[in-house]
C-alpha cells in the first residue's frame, strides 16, 4: 500500500507522463486511490502496469458502485495490486448517469487484464455501465431476457416474482 | 448425398452439459464443442444460483449481513465472514482482541481443511474413486462436529462478529481439537496412499490441463491453481493478517501446473493447515473473546439484568445496529480458493451502502477455457473439478 505522500508521487508521475487523466487522490484509512478521468483510464492502468518503478500488473477486482444520491453516480473501481511489493492500489472513475435509456459508457480494459472480461460483464448486468470494445458484453449472472439493472440504488429491493413459466402458460 | 459421405469424425457438435450434472459441481452449465471426444471450445454458463445477495445486502444493518455473506461460498463460510467483518473493522477501526485473533485462525485453517475435503472427495469421485468421497466426508464431519460444538451449527456459524467471535469455544474443545489435529496428518497419509499409487487416477491427472503461469496471472487465478503452477504467493504469507505471521507453515507449490500439481498442493496445504491449527491451539492466550467497544458490539448477557447502559447499548444495536462513518473498503484475505476480497461502501448510516464480494471461483473459472480446450471430455471433467468452483460463490 503506498502511503499518502507516496500517493502523491504517482500522481505527480502520472501528471507528468499523462496530463489531466488524474482529478484527484484519496488516502482513507490506509487505502490509496486515484480518482481518474473516466475518458483516460486505460492510460493510466496502462502506466500504472507498465512503468518500472510502479509495476501493479495484476488486476485482483473490478467492480462498480452506485453512490446515489452522489453526482456523477457511478463508480468503477480498480483494484490493483503489484505482488512484488504487496502494494494495492485503488482506481476509480466516476460516471456521470445519461439519464432517460441512456447508458453510462466506459473503455473496457479486457485488453490490458483480460481477467476483467467477466467482472465487467458482472458490473454491466448489475449496474448497466456499458465497457467499449468488451469481447462479450452480455447478461451474466441475471437472466438475458431481463430488464432493469438491479444492483443500482433506486432498483427497488424485493418483489421479484417468483416465475414459474411453464405452470403459468399451462394452468394459468 | 454429399453430407451423408462427408467425413463425420471432423464433425463439430454442440453439447450441453449441466446446468443439473453431478459433474459440474454445481448449477454450472457448460455449453462444449465437440469433434469427436476432443473439445474444441467451451463456454461456461453461469447465474443459476444468483439470488441478489450483494444487493440484499444493502437493506441490513451490518451485523444482520453475516449470515447472508456466508451462504454466498457455502463451503468456505468463515472466509466470508472474515473478509466481512474484517473490512467492516478496518472502516471503523476496531482493533479485536488476541484471543479472538487466534480462534479465527483456527476456525479459518479448519475451514480450509473442510473445503478441501469436499473438494478431493467430490474430485476424486468424478474420477471413479468413488470410495475416497467417503473418507473426505469422514473427517469433514468430524469438522463440523467441532464448528457445531463451538458454534451451535454445522454450517453457517455465524461466529465472527465484528470485533471478535460470538462466543468462547466451550469447555472441552481444545481437547477434542488436539485429538483430531493429531489424527489429521494420519488421513491424509491415508487419502495420498489411495490415490498416489492408483494408476488411473496419476494417467488421468499428470499432464493434463496445464495453463502457463503468465497465463494464469492474466486471467487473475489465485490460490492452489496459482500455486500449482510454481507460484509462491499466498496472502497469508504476503499480508499480516490474523496470527499467520506467527505461525511456522510452508507454501506448498507444484512444478508444472498440471491437474496433478493441483491435486498435491491441495494435499499439502491440509498437512499445513493442520500444522497451523496445532500451533494456535498452542498459543491460544487467555483474555476477552470480543472487543469492549459497546458501540459496536453487544455487551453479554449476564450484564443486561444490571447495568441501565449495557441495556441501552444492546437495545440500539440489535434494533438500529451501528453507524459507520462514509467510506470505502476492499479487504482481501487467502480463502481455500484465491484472493477472496470483500468491498464494503460505508454511506454512513446503519446499512452498508455496497457488500460486494470479489469472489475466487468467479474469476478463476475464466481459466476453465484454457484449462480445457483441445483435450479430452473426461480430462475436461476432470479439469473443473480440479478448478473447484463453488457456484453459490461465483453467482452470489
Amino acid at each position: 500500500m503506498p502511503d499518502a505522500p507516496g500517493l502523491e508521487l504517482i500522481r505527480g508521475e502520472i501528471e507528468r507522463d499523462r496530463p489531466g487523466s488524474v482529478l484527484a487522490t484519496s488516502f482513507d484509512r490506509g487505502q490509496a486511490a486515484l480518482l481518474v478521468d473516466p475518458e483516460q483510464v486505460l492510460d493510466v492502468l496502462s502506466w500504472l502496469r507498465d512503468e518500472p518503478g510502479q509495476r501493479y500488473n495484476f488486476l485482483s477486482s473490478l467492480h462498480a458502485a452506485d453512490y446515489l444520491p452522489a453526482e456523477p453516480r457511478f463508480g468503477v473501481h480498480y483494484e490493483l495490486l503489484n505482488r512484488d511489493r504487496v502494494e494495492r492500489i485503488r482506481v476509480k472513475a466516476m460516471l456521470a448517469d445519461p439519464g432517460a435509456e441512456q447508458l453510462p459508457e466506459i473503455d473496457s480494459c479486457v485488453s490490458l487484464f483480460p481477467t476483467a472480461e467477466a467482472q465487467e460483464r458482472e458490473a454491466f448486468d448489475f449496474f448497466g455501465i456499458v465497457f467499449r470494445d468488451h469481447p462479450n458484453l452480455t447478461r451474466i449472472l441475471m437472466p438475458d431476457d431481463y430488464v432493469g439493472w438491479p444492483q443500482r440504488r433506486d432498483f427497488p429491493l424485493g418483489g421479484e416474482p417468483v416465475t414459474f413459466t411453464y405452470n403459468e402458460r399451462r394452468y394459468g | 448425398m454429399a453430407e451423408l459421405t462427408a467425413d463425420r469424425t471432423k464433425e463439430v457438435m454442440t453439447v450441453n452439459i449441466g446446468p443439473h450434472h453431478p459433474a459440474t459441481h454445481g448449477v454450472l452449465r457448460l455449453v462444449v464443442d465437440l469433434e469427436g471426444e476432443v473439445v474444441r471450445e467451451v463456454t461456461p454458463v453461469i447465474g443459476y444460483v444468483h439470488t441478489g445477495i450483494e444487493k440484499s445486502c444493502e437493506d441490513k444493518s451490518y451485523w444482520k449481513v453475516i449470515p447472508f455473506i456466508e451462504r454466498m461460498d457455502y463451503v468456505s463460510y468463515f472466509f466470508q465472514m472474515e473478509a466481512y467483518c474484517g473490512a467492516v473493522e478496518k472502516l471503523i477501526g476496531l482493533e479485536i482482541p488476541p484471543r479472538a485473533k487466534y480462534l479465527r485462525t483456527i476456525f479459518l485453517e479448519l475451514n480450509r481443511i473442510h473445503s478441501h475435503l469436499v473438494w478431493l472427495g467430490t474430485t476424486a469421485l468424478d474420477l471413479g474413486a468413488i470410495s475416497m468421497l467417503w473418507y473426505c466426508f469422514r473427517e469433514r464431519d468430524r469438522i463440523l462436529d467441532l464448528f457445531e460444538m463451538a458454534t451451535g451449527q454445522r454450517m453457517h456459524t455465524r461466529y465472527f462478529q465484528v470485533g471478535g467471535v460470538i462466543e468462547d469455544i466451550p469447555l472441552g474443545f481444545e481437547k477434542k481439537l488436539a485429538e483430531f489435529v493429531a489424527e489429521m496428518p494420519v488421513r491424509v497419509g491415508q487419502y495420498e496412499a489411495l490415490l498416489d499409487n492408483n494408476e488411473v487416477f496419476l494417467q488421468r491427472t499428470k499432464g493434463v490441463g496445464i495453463v502457463p503461469r503468465e497465463r494464469l496471472l492474466e486471467l487473475g487465478v489465485t490460490g492452489p491453481l496459482l500455486r500449482a503452477a510454481g507460484d509462491p504467493w499466498d496472502l497469508r504469507k504476503a499480508v499480516d493478517h490474523l496470527v499467520y505471521p506467527e505461525m511456522d507453515f510452508k507454501i506448498p507449490v507444484g512444478t508444472v501446473g498440471d491437474n496433478y500439481d493441483r491435486y498435491r498442493v491441495r494435499v499439502a496445504e491440509m498437512i499445513e493447515s493442520t500444522r497451523i491449527v496445532e500451533q494456535a491451539l498452542a498459543a491460544l492466550p487467555d483474555g476477552p473473546h470480543i472487543s469492549a467497544d459497546r458501540k459496536y458490539v453487544l455487551p453479554p448477557r449476564s450484564e443486561l439484568s444490571t447495568s441501565m447502559e449495557s441495556l441501552i447499548h444492546h437495545f440500539k444495536l440489535v434494533t438500529e445496529g451501528f453507524r459507520v462513518e462514509p467510506g470505502e473498503i476492499y479487504n482481501a484475505i487467502e480463502g481455500p480458493r484465491g484472493e477472496l476480497g470483500c468491498y464494503v461502501l460505508a454511506d454512513g448510516s446503519s446499512k452498508p451502502a455496497r457488500v460486494h464480494f470479489r469472489d475466487p471461483s468467479f474469476v478463476n473459472l475464466q481459466a476453465f477455457r484454457d484449462m480445457s480446450v483441445d483435450s479430452y471430455v473426461g480430462d475436461m471433467i476432470c479439469s473443473l473439478g480440479m478448478l473447484d468452483p463453488i457456484l453459490g460463490g461465483v453467482d452470489r
